[in-house]
């Protein structure tokens, strides 16, 4: 079945002040379409977290976001460094992410592991020089 | 009381139909149609913000006529904190209250009292633990209202405590009817707002059935008569009429309310759009270590409200003044809230939903791609012209049925020329025939 809403967005690398606005305009959508709020909360902070991880690791990417009748599907994309050890990084406090990043709040090691507690299906791709793609999909009842 | 009462309205002689409400309400609560402003009554949160930026003044806030004062045999004013930035340094707490006696009132009970007792009650709230963090205050009517339209995620994170307005209109009648032996209905209860959002949650409450305040006077329609009042008390006049300390008496400005609570956990934002950009952030789990936010729709917080007299970062530094000689009195251990249950709201909070394009889904999502559609064909200007707010806004409308495609006037032209085109083409093909 091909989805009825189809959207895509770039993200910008290592502007953190731009992260979030994919994920917030996302926000926008559910909200008109009458999704129940709950759903939309864990799209949001999934979403927010896959943008920022393209922010600070991956030099930048792009969002693919696809609303069905049942769900939405999101791929989070870069064609950063990549992940050498996929369960590692999903480990909670796990972070490669540079100290002048970790003062800023961010890059605590959470990211991951918050985008999988936050959605109903997540697939993690990467290898080493060849970037990252994050598959999200949450259902909508 | 219909369940949209605003006391933001439009007085349409003096609309001309230009943009500036549309592009600045953040609601997407006003279109401009048939040359004149309209107000989307479920949208509104009377924030005033249309208020501020119409240059025609043709947006009002309406409250109660000073006249209303004669209807109730004991008058009593409860001042809110900010009417105290009104006035400059030389004219002390003790002076402005007398000086509402002079008026006419019969009883003053300040709002920053109640606003100490609703502090301590949130400090004791926030310190048992279970609520849900941050803490959102519920003191602005404005932002309680955007989060039920907007942040349905939020509703739980509010501080569900009455506003310090309700708490000293209630500790009002409640002390003058057992002192004074008067029945409550003989007692007019007069809160003095620095806007409109205050005679919104007078007139129509959302956190129980009725408020304790029978009436709103605008700090504007008083301001003059007062300092003319004020003017004729001695510098030094003391009549032992003040009951709050610092505290209360920042709560007026931004950051008061937080400082009340003596945590470094605490966040102020004031300016509705501000408001908006933090509550985004808090939604994203984006938002570290705070337990409270204090989110205030006028910029200064209520020092900048739409019925306030004084720029507000004057009012601020006014407002410095009467802090600092506030804290030569500590109430302290009058103002708490030992017992906090019976200032909790006794109504739930529903969520809105007013920005969902349908109630059924699927209706919604093909509604949704249509909008996609018609806003990809939109010049993206977002001037306003067609009365929407931004392009994408007339995308919506069009979507539900309220505005045409032509309204936009880049498409409108479009139209033209293409017309143009087919009557040059058909003056052609007459011509021929014509000449045959």
């Amino acid at each position: 079945m091909s989805s009825i809403i189809k959207k895509e967005y770039d993200i910008p690398a290592n502007d953190f002040s731009l992260a979030g606005e994919a994920s917030s305009n996302v926000r926008k959508l559910l909200t008109q379409l009458g999704v129940y709020p709950t759903v939309i909360k864990r799209t949001s902070i999934a979403m927010y977290e896959a943008e920022l991880n393209v922010v600070i690791h991956g030099n930048g990417g792009k969002a693919r976001v696809e609303i069905f009748e049942d769900k939405i599907e999101i791929l989070v994309y870069d064609e950063g460094p990549g992940i050498e050890d996929i369960e590692l990084a999903m480990k909670e406090g796990y972070s490669t992410a540079p100290d002048f990043i970790r003062e800023m709040g961010f890059g605590a090691g959470m990211g991951l592991s918050n985008i999988k507690k936050n959605s109903d299906r997540f697939v993690l791709e990467s290898e080493p020089n060849k970037g990252t793609r994050v598959y999200i999909t949450i259902y909508l009842y | 009381m219909t369940n949209y009462f605003h006391s933001v309205t439009l007085e349409e002689d003096k609309c001309r139909g230009c943009t500036n409400c549309i592009k600045h309400c953040p609601t997407e609560a006003i279109r401009v149609r048939n040359g004149k402003a309209t107000i989307i009554k479920e949208r509104c949160i009377d924030c005033g913000e249309c208020i501020r930026v119409c240059p025609y003044h043709a947006k009002k806030a309406v409250t109660d006529p000073i006249s209303e004062l004669s209807k109730y045999p004991v008058k009593v004013a409860l001042p809110a904190p900010s009417l105290y930035g009104q006035f400059g340094q030389d004219i002390s707490r003790e002076r402005i209250l007398k000086g509402l006696l002079e008026l006419g009132f019969d009883w003053v009970f300040e709002v920053a009292k109640a606003a100490e007792i609703v502090s301590d009650a949130t400090r004791r709230i926030i310190g048992a633990g279970n609520v849900k963090k941050p803490v959102i205050s519920s003191a602005c009517p404005a932002v309680v209202r955007l989060v039920q339209v907007r942040f349905p995620n939020l509703i739980n994170n509010l501080l569900k405590i009455e506003s310090p307005m309700e708490v000293a209109a209630r500790i009002a009648k409640q002390t003058i009817t057992e002192r004074e032996n008067i029945p409550a209905e003989e007692i007019g209860i007069f809160f003095i707002s620095p806007c409109a959002a205050k005679v919104t949650s007078v007139k129509a409450p959302y956190e129980k059935k009725e408020s304790f305040v029978n009436g709103v006077l605008s700090m504007k329609d008083i301001h003059i008569k007062l300092l003319e009042k004020i003017k004729s008390i001695p510098w030094d006049f003391d009549g032992d009429l003040v009951s709050s300390g610092a505290y209360g008496v920042g709560w007026a400005g931004s950051g008061g309310e937080c400082s009340a609570l003596e945590t470094p956990r605490t966040l102020a934002v004031h300016g509705i759009h501000n408001v908006i950009n933090i509550f985004e952030e808090i939604v994203e789990d984006r938002l570290k270590n705070v337990d409270f936010v204090e989110a205030l729709s006028c910029t200064e917080g209520c020092l900048g409200g739409p019925l306030t007299v004084v720029n507000p970062f004057v009012a601020s530094t006014n407002l410095k003044w009467q802090v600092n000689r506030a804290k030569e009195r500590d109430f302290s251990g009058e103002n708490t809230a030992a017992d906090y249950q019976d200032l909790l709201w006794t109504k739930d909070m529903e969520y809105k939903p007013i920005l969902k394009l349908d109630d059924n889904m699927m209706k919604a999502m093909i509604k949704m791609q249509k909008l996609e559609e018609i806003n990809d064909g939109l010049p993206g200007l977002d001037c306003g012209a067609c009365g929407s707010p931004s392009c994408r806004a007339l995308a919506e409308d069009i979507v539900r049925g309220l505005a045409f495609e032509t309204d936009c006037i880049f498409k409108l032209r479009e139209k033209v020329s293409d017309l143009a085109d087919h009557m040059k083409a058909f003056e052609h093909i007459y011509r021929q025939k014509t000449e045959d």
